[in-house]
């Protein structure tokens, strides 16, 4: 059975919002999603240099009223640390779509410890934690996400499982 | 140290921000928020005390929701000097570092322009083709033609004296700085 493609869901609770921007250091369970939005000629992918920029560009973006998210690996959540203060203390929304490493059935144990931390790393900076581990889930999990940020100036972080996404292996 | 860094900072930030015509200012946090404030507040300018590398990134983010509007990150060689715009971006948005060859906020502990790090060749490499460094006031047609009224990205560095400036110390709640800058974009 083909695995259920939560990326197009993503994108359409994208639209729906007029989230329009995406900064990322991409990972290979987001390919479906930055490829939609890399086509769609209404959404912009900005690519960052290490994760902890794309909480400035979002706050950017929103000081000049534009909606946007980052999607990221978990490893990158543990990058954000600091900056994630600085969207808290400036009270803007700061929505991320992470895809979990460390976690479900993880073959690579340098993978474990930020994987094991993500959560309550993010949770110690004040970002709420949306975790999903069905794949038709994803899609209302992260529109729920978005409202909360956006609505209310908050930084929220769908948290997409492993079990989702799949372990990786090296041909075992 | 270079020995080329002369110029006074405050001099150099008033007399710029004096020739802006309208652009946003994202000034980094510590020194080169204090030099915004001294040179007279302005709804303009989103003040940080806060959030260190993150000048530039928040910067280009304004520039590129706000295209119509020229944005200015004003910041230092310690912070976020080394951060640009992806290759290719075209973002209206102007770089100025600060450069004092030395991590001023935290103990004047030396930085890496002084031991050869090349600000305007790393802007170059990253694509910004109009970089300019800056050494004395006389400079300064020069540096608003730049930073002003050049379309697309540009960089400049301007060499900073290591001086000791009086506090000038503008709003310190982040939330209100912020939809203090937002009011002026009518949002």
């Amino acid at each position: 059975m083909a695995a259920y493609d939560w990326s197009e869901d993503v994108f359409e609770a994208m639209r729906g919002r007029e989230i329009a921007t995406v900064a990322t250091v991409p990972d290979g369970g987001l390919t479906r999603l930055l490829k939609r939005c890399e086509a769609d000629a209404g959404t912009r992918v900005i690519t960052l240099t290490t994760e902890e920029e794309g909480v400035g560009v979002l706050a950017g973006l929103w000081l000049g009223g534009q909606r946007a998210m980052m999607a990221l690996q978990s490893s990158g959540v543990g990058n954000c640390i600091n900056a994630l203060g600085y969207a808290r203390t400036l009270r803007a929304p700061c929505l991320m779509l992470v895809t979990m490493r460390g976690q479900w059935g993880e073959f690579n144990p340098w993978q474990v410890p930020m994987g094991q931390a993500t959560r309550p790393v993010l949770e110690a900076m004040g970002v709420k934690g949306f975790p999903v581990d069905r794949a038709e889930e994803v899609g209302e999990t992260f529109a729920a996400a978005a409202d909360l940020a956006f609505q209310g100036d908050f930084a929220a972080a769908v948290l997409i499982s492993q079990r989702i996404i799949g372990a990786k292996g090296f041909g075992k | 140290m270079s020995g080329s860094n002369l110029i006074r900072r405050r001099e150099l930030v008033t007399a710029l921000l004096a020739r802006r015509e309208g652009a946003l200012v994202v000034p980094g946090l510590g020194s080169p928020t204090w030099d915004c404030f001294a040179a007279g507040d302005s709804p303009e300018y989103l003040y940080s005390w806060g959030g260190m590398g993150l000048a530039v990134p928040t910067a280009l983010g304004v520039a590129l929701a706000r295209p119509e509007r020229r944005v200015l990150a004003l910041t230092g060689d310690g912070a976020d000097g080394h951060r640009q715009p992806r290759r290719g971006r075209r973002a209206n948005l102007a770089i100025l570092v600060l450069d004092n060859e030395s991590f001023g906020e935290t103990g004047r502990q030396s930085g890496l322009t002084g031991a050869g790090t090349d600000l305007c060749g790393i802007a170059r490499g990253a694509g910004i083709q109009e970089t300019l460094t800056v050494t004395a006031l006389d400079q300064l047609d020069a540096l608003a033609e730049l930073m002003f009224h050049t379309s697309g990205p540009t960089f400049a560095a301007a060499k900073i004296a290591l001086t000791e400036e009086p506090w000038a110390l503008p709003e310190k709640d982040g939330a209100v700085i912020a939809r203090r800058f937002r009011g002026t974009l009518g949002l």
